[in-house]
């Protein structure tokens, strides 16, 4: 680890700006992804902007049946949050999937967000890595592929973005909230994280010294079922190979709206639009379960070691939405 | 660069200078001389260096010492008094919840900071009802327990030792 400065800012617009006039500073929040890769290499900021005093860390109900979370909040205590686990269970059911107890009380909302879209040789220092070393070469593509993306790839980067919480958030539809130098704004979740395209080293749409403050959820979708499912190597403390949030609102027997998210395929967390549209109106059958998430990855590109995340994927999600509906395989 | 931050450990009042790269686990072990908290992974993958900060478990080689200037840590030396110990480290000790002990220390305050955690009625991710009131089972120790590695593989004593406790 190379010698940084340390500061803790009285305030939220104190901070961005500290982190605005110095392209060395980071932001420090739980610090479980950032203090992991300074150790690593990965990463070598010069100083750390504790944040964790200056953004919220409760959760504010809104006037329209919405809620705003503090982007300090842990992740344990978002999970177990009495709003959140009556109102948002996809979100408890998500948080509660991912990393270990300890991480969950260290880690925060906003840098759940944050933590870097990562593969093994991203944290390996000494292989070529386009997000790590622009330019240097994908040591993905040819090597060890099972964490691969599927869709959204591109040549410079196959990584998939880890988190659990991201995913659940995006079929709710949250809003980022967002500090910068140039004031306040909000960020769509589906807009936040960036597929690799050619610039690989840039894993969301923020500018050096933009801030989360929050996260918005809408209002709940009133008479939508939902669940989070995750599939991993093992049955716990461990990356989704493919992981799957799905809310579904069935009236006579045909899905009148569905919202689905994919984790594990993508170098972002992947909201299954087209999947959606497919669902919308049709009947509540395996069969159309099964077109919907295959109508979503028909474009999937594979390699050598991860082809079956395709079905695996496809498979989750008709399951998901069984068990949602009642029906029968 | 360095810094001058206070930790009460075990309840013992400390001012100790750190450079700000020092972790937490490094500023007890080499700072402070208390090793109970164990360096396995230096990752936060194994937890062997599971404290309590403040009564919730945390990793101490993933947080920085400077950045928790003013904490009050707990160990596992701390839990208990001399031979009077903590019921979860006498329940380790009945159950025969090790083998080699460096991942003990770790396990005992996961175990301390988890049956905690129940007792607020945080969920799991085994929790079937995320309403209804958490009832600790063998299920729900092995998944609340799931981020502390133990390589001898005494998980089974580990299991029957919180489950003792926890009833």
């Amino acid at each position: 680890m190379i010698p940084f400065a340390y500061s803790r800012p009285g305030g939220a617009t104190e901070a961005v700006e500290a982190v605005t006039d110095d392209p060395g500073a980071v932001f420090l929040a739980g610090g479980t992804n950032l203090v992991d890769h300074m150790k690593l290499g990965v990463a070598s900021p010069t100083t750390l902007v504790d944040v964790r005093a200056v953004v919220g860390a409760g959760i504010e109900e809104l006037p329209g049946g919405g809620v705003r979370i503090g982007a300090g909040m842990t992740n344990s205590e978002l999970a177990a949050h009495p709003v959140i686990r009556r109102r948002y269970p996809l979100l408890s059911s998500a948080l509660l999937a991912g990393a270990s107890g300890q991480l969950r009380n260290m880690a925060t909302t906003g840098g759940n967000l944050l933590q870097r879209t990562r593969c093994v040789y991203f944290q390996d220092v000494t292989t070529p890595c386009n997000k790590r070393e622009p330019g240097s070469g994908c040591s993905a593509l040819e090597g060890h592929g099972r964490d691969n993306a599927v869709l959204g790839a591109s040549d410079q980067c196959v990584a998939t973005h880890p988190s659990d919480m991201a995913v659940a958030l995006l079929a709710l539809d949250a809003e980022v909230h967002v500090l910068g130098p140039a004031g306040e704004r909000r960020v769509p979740l589906a807009d936040f994280h960036r597929l690799p395209g050619a610039e690989p080293e840039r894993d969301t749409v923020l500018e050096h010294g933009e801030l989360i403050t929050a996260v918005e959820l809408p209002a709940p979708l009133t008479e939508a079922r939902s669940a989070y499912r995750k599939v991993r190597e093992r049955a716990s403390y461990a990356f989704a190979l493919v992981s799957v949030a799905a809310l579904v609102r069935v009236r006579g027997e045909r899905v009148v709206d569905a919202r689905i998210a994919f984790g594990g395929v993508a170098h972002a967390p992947w909201r299954a639009r087209r999947a959606e549209e497919v669902l919308r109106g049709r009947p509540v059958t395996e069969t159309a379960f099964r077109v919907a998430a295959e109508a979503e990855f028909a474009e999937a590109r594979t390699g050598r070691d991860n082809a079956f995340k395709v079905p695996l994927a496809v498979n989750t999600c008709a399951a998901v939405l069984r068990s949602l509906t009642g029906v029968n395989e | 660069m360095d810094t001058t931050i206070t930790l009460t450990v075990d309840g013992e009042r400390h001012e100790l200078t750190v450079d700000t790269r020092t972790t937490l686990l490094d500023a007890l072990r080499d700072g402070l001389g208390v090793y109970s908290p164990k360096k396995g992974c230096d990752h936060g993958q194994c937890g062997a260096c599971t404290v309590l900060l403040a009564g919730r478990r945390v990793l101490a080689c993933l947080a920085l010492a400077v950045a928790h200037d003013g904490a009050e840590v707990t160990t596992a030396s701390g839990l208990g008094k001399g031979d009077d110990l903590h019921p979860v480290a006498r329940a380790f000790l009945d159950h025969d919840g090790f083998q080699c002990g460096y991942c003990t220390p770790g396990q005992i305050c996961s175990a301390v900071g988890m049956l905690a955690e129940a007792d607020q009625e945080w969920p799991s991710h085994v929790t079937e009802d995320l309403d209804a009131p958490v009832e600790i089972d063998d299920a729900e120790i092995r998944e609340r327990m799931s981020g502390n590695i133990c390589r001898c593989g005494a998980y089974p004593g580990i299991v029957d030792a919180i489950r003792e406790v926890s009833r």
